[in-house]
């Protein structure tokens, strides 16, 4: 292995994008803090775990930053109130946004203007259980988009680690929250960069920014000459190719090198967080503030005044919509994030919640098909961009035949559903659709199985323990057949049994 | 307000089939030019005969199969092929040729196999092995070079010889037609004489075939500029013509009578419109990048020995098919090593 640390020589990864970046749109205004809408819906899962317990019931009235729920472990990550009020209910049938047009239980807060705080504690301690507990209790998850419980990332001993990598490459087109936090709150960054590379014991920070991203650089630049941080923080530039800012792309992009098939960053010595995460972090512990508010971009064709709010979590959709000057017509689809892995929203009363990065209102004519789907050609287009050295048409045709043994040995697991191969098919196949279902069925086939070989177990383990049963009981009788034959005995037997039989009387 | 709840991506796609096949008619435009400026009006009827009973034949086989007329004929994939086919065919070859290579291009290789995307041969070149195989002495019947003929015939003296057979009573077979610069050099050589001796005669240019070297110089252009579209991908023409030229310049360097020169090779027959324009059917090519370099060079391997030990002139046609046959297995040996994963 060589001495370079991560950032020192930058590499490439195969395949991904140049995409028409429209990020400007969004970047003309500075972020603009959200006012508070009648009702907040905090849904009890903003994270990719199951929920906490819930704290509170209706009619409770709560403060700002109160925990409405709790976590037993790093798997849960509690919500907490984004400002005073009364909680109304907890509806369970809200609309969210995963799955597509589902609903799920949220807390109706109704806040009551006044927006008082309870007391909020920074954290004096540096021992990384510490920090990691805090951060766990003050609501933390990766703020990318992906929701993993930043604890649950932090936790562990990790002897390797050299590198914590803030990830600043949003890479997707339109969206610009994290552009922008690092424009207006650049220490916050560098400070929760170098907490975290404290708390895992790493060696060095590594910022890394997208080349088309202006005046960031120079804003880090200017940060860190005017305040040294207590650790090596280097600033990378990458070239703005999608997936770049995918962790794994990003990865191999400082690195080299790919992390390892149903392996860890850390493997590579390295763990990966978003800006803002890392400007979160910086809250919780030198503010103790917990993580009750985040950065949404809204844009899109279907937007009058695109640009990028501070939201408390839980405000509906509508309202940051209205604050940006309502939508210009008809639009035809609302994303939840960019728009090559953003999920289509079914309304616009979904609230809120840590994962929202972006809405992106699109209209009719940026839709605008001119072809049905057509029977893929094999143009090899999607080989050609696949950052994941996938051979996508190939993957297509086999689950389209129902062959997910076939898919799989082509590796359909490494899919990282990026979307570039739908993107650039000329039969406007929904490859990446395809991809989604073919590993759940891998997953649901999985548990198949593997319930199936616990029931073999457990039907072999119960034939061999009635044949070995059934062995005894013979073994018994022969014993005490062989025992009756020898008269000597038989008399003694006879006698033991009557003398049993006797004693069972007496009493 | 009513939204749609479609997967990811959320922008308008790049491109359609249709796209990409218009792509590769217009990168065949200049060769079909050159064509035409060196043997006359006959490749615009033999091309308008294709398109026109492909087209008949695409739609009857959609019919027949039940399938939507106008998603498939929209995609231009029909033309394309009659396209290739025309430019396989002499100029004045009667229009039943155009017919028959169609019938096998469209019914039997295109449609039976499963229509656009499943056909594992491609078309075109099934229609030519078939009127190759069929019709030897109509498919040999080539017109010279403009330089070389006493008269390229007329638009209607092109059309009256490709429906009636007969020619304009100033112009006679032996006139005007010849021998293509490959047959000649075929002959030339089992008769014993020299490749140098062979190359001075007339129908033989700078490097290649005169006319020939032209028209392939224009595929090659055409070629260039769909790479920049990203319409083909390098790997399959530079397997081509990097494999041609690596095989033949050592025999060449070595024995230059016995052996025609890689030039000679590239710009002499289809080579370079197989290189750029067939050989790249992406659908009876290789799935895998590797394997389509594999592909390439197998295809020039195959052409070169058709074209030193075979009994036609040109093998590309042969070579592809048999290329053909191959893909499945090239594409399972040849899959890419994923992210994170081992070899």
């Amino acid at each position: 292995m060589s001495e370079l640390l991560p950032g020192d020589q930058l590499h490439s990864f195969p395949g991904g994008l140049k995409l028409r970046h429209h990020k400007q749109v969004s970047c003309q205004q500075p972020m603009a803090r959200s006012s508070l809408p009648d009702h907040l819906y905090l849904p009890l899962v903003q994270h990719q775990g199951p929920p906490g317990k819930l704290l509170v019931s209706p009619g409770e009235s709560v403060l700002k930053g109160q925990p409405l729920t709790t976590a037993e472990d790093d798997s849960q990550v509690p919500i907490h109130a984004p400002t005073s009020g009364t909680i109304l209910a907890v509806d369970q049938l809200h609309p969210v946004s995963w799955p597509p047009g589902s609903r799920a239980a949220c807390v109706v807060l109704a806040p009551d203007g006044d927006d008082r705080q309870a007391s909020f504690e920074p954290l004096a301690d540096t021992r990384p259980d510490a920090v990691v507990d805090h951060l766990n209790r003050l609501g933390l998850a990766g703020l990318g988009g992906a929701v993993f419980p930043t604890a649950a990332k932090l936790r562990g001993d990790w002897p390797g680690l050299h590198t914590v990598i803030i990830n600043g490459a949003e890479c997707e087109p339109w969206i610009s929250c994290d552009e922008m936090l690092m424009r207006e709150r650049t220490e916050a960054i560098i400070s929760g960069g170098v907490i975290l590379a404290r708390t895992v014991g790493a060696s060095q920070v590594v910022i890394a920014l997208e080349d088309r991203m202006g005046t960031v650089e120079a804003k880090f630049a200017r940060c860190l000459r005017e305040q040294p941080p207590a650790l090596p923080v280097k600033l990378r530039q990458v070239t703005t190719i999608y997936p770049e800012g995918g962790e794994r792309q990003l990865i191999q992009v400082l690195t080299g090198r790919e992390v390892p098939h149903q392996g860890l960053p850390q493997d590579l010595g390295v763990v990966c967080h978003n800006v803002a995460t890392a400007a979160a972090v910086h809250d919780a512990v030198i503010e103790g503030k917990p993580l009750i508010e985040r950065v949404v971009t809204v844009t899109g064709p279907g937007i009058a005044q695109p640009r990028n709010f501070i939201a408390a979590l839980g405000t509906p959709i509508a309202h940051l919509v209205a604050q940006a000057g309502g939508y210009t017509g008809p639009i035809t689809r609302l994303v939840l994030g960019g728009p090559m892995s953003g999920l289509a929203l079914a309304s616009d009363e979904i609230p809120v919640a840590k994962g929202t990065i972006c809405i992106l209102a699109l209209t009719e004519d940026v839709l605008s098909r001119r072809q049905s789907e057509m029977p893929c050609i094999n143009c090899g287009e999607c080989v050609r961009v696949c950052p994941a050295s996938l051979l996508p048409q190939q993957i297509f045709r086999h689950l389209a035949a129902d062959n997910l043994a076939a898919a799989e040995r082509l590796n359909l697991s490494a899919c990282i559903e990026c979307g570039c191969c739908a993107q650039v098919c000329p039969s406007h196949i929904p490859l990446v659709e395809h991809y989604r279902h073919g590993k759940h069925q891998l997953i649901v086939r999985q548990l198949d199985q593997r319930r199936a070989a616990l029931a073999r177990r457990r039907h072999e383990a119960r034939e061999q323990r009635l044949v070995r049963e059934r062995a005894e009981r013979q073994a018994r009788r022969a014993e005490r057949k062989k025992r009756l034959s020898e008269p000597e005995q038989a008399r003694d037997e006879i006698q033991a049994a009557l003398e049993r039989a006797r004693r069972k009387q007496k009493p | 307000m009513s939204l749609e709840l479609a997967g990811a991506p959320h922008l308008p796609p790049r491109r359609t089939v249709g796209d990409i096949m218009r792509d590769v008619l217009y990168a065949m435009v200049p060769a079909v030019i050159a064509h035409v400026w060196f043997f006359g009006w006959g490749i615009v009827f033999q091309i308008a005969l294709t398109i026109a009973f492909g087209l008949v034949l695409e739609m009857l086989m959609l019919r027949a199969r039940g399938r939507p007329l106008k998603p498939f004929i929209n995609d231009y994939s029909v033309v394309v092929t009659a396209v290739l086919l025309a430019l396989c065919l002499p100029p004045l070859a009667p229009w039943w040729i155009a017919a028959t290579g169609m019938l096998f291009a469209v019914v039997i290789a295109k449609h039976l196999f499963g229509g656009l995307g499943y056909n594992l041969f491609n078309p075109a070149m099934v229609g030519f092995a078939a009127v190759i195989v069929a019709f030897p002495g109509e498919l040999s019947n080539w017109l010279a070079p403009r330089a070389l003929s006493p008269g390229l015939p007329t638009p209607g003296e092109t059309l009256t010889a490709i429906f009636t057979g007969r020619l304009p009573e100033h112009l006679s077979w032996d006139a005007i037609s010849q021998a293509t610069p490959l047959e000649a050099l075929r002959t030339g050589v089992q008769e014993g004489r020299l490749v140098s001796e062979i190359h001075s005669e007339p129908i033989f240019g700078d490097f290649g075939g005169r006319g020939w070297e032209w028209i392939a110089n224009f595929y090659l252009l055409g070629g260039l500029w769909l790479i920049y579209r990203r319409v083909i991908s390098w790997h399959v023409p530079v397997a081509v013509l990097a494999t041609v030229i690596v095989v033949s310049l050592p025999l060449w360097l070595l024995a230059p009578d016995a052996h025609p020169s890689p030039l000679q090779h590239v710009f002499s027959g289809a080579l370079v419109i197989a290189a750029f324009f067939i050989a790249t059917d992406p659908v009876s090519g290789s799935a895998t990048l590797r394997g389509r370099l594999i592909f390439g060079a197998g295809v020039a391997i195959l052409t070169l020995a058709i074209r030193r030990f075979g009994a036609y002139p040109d093998g590309v046609a042969f070579a592809i098919l048999l290329m053909n046959m191959l893909v499945p297995l090239i594409d399972r040996y040849t899959v890419p090593r994923a992210y994170g994963h081992r070899t």
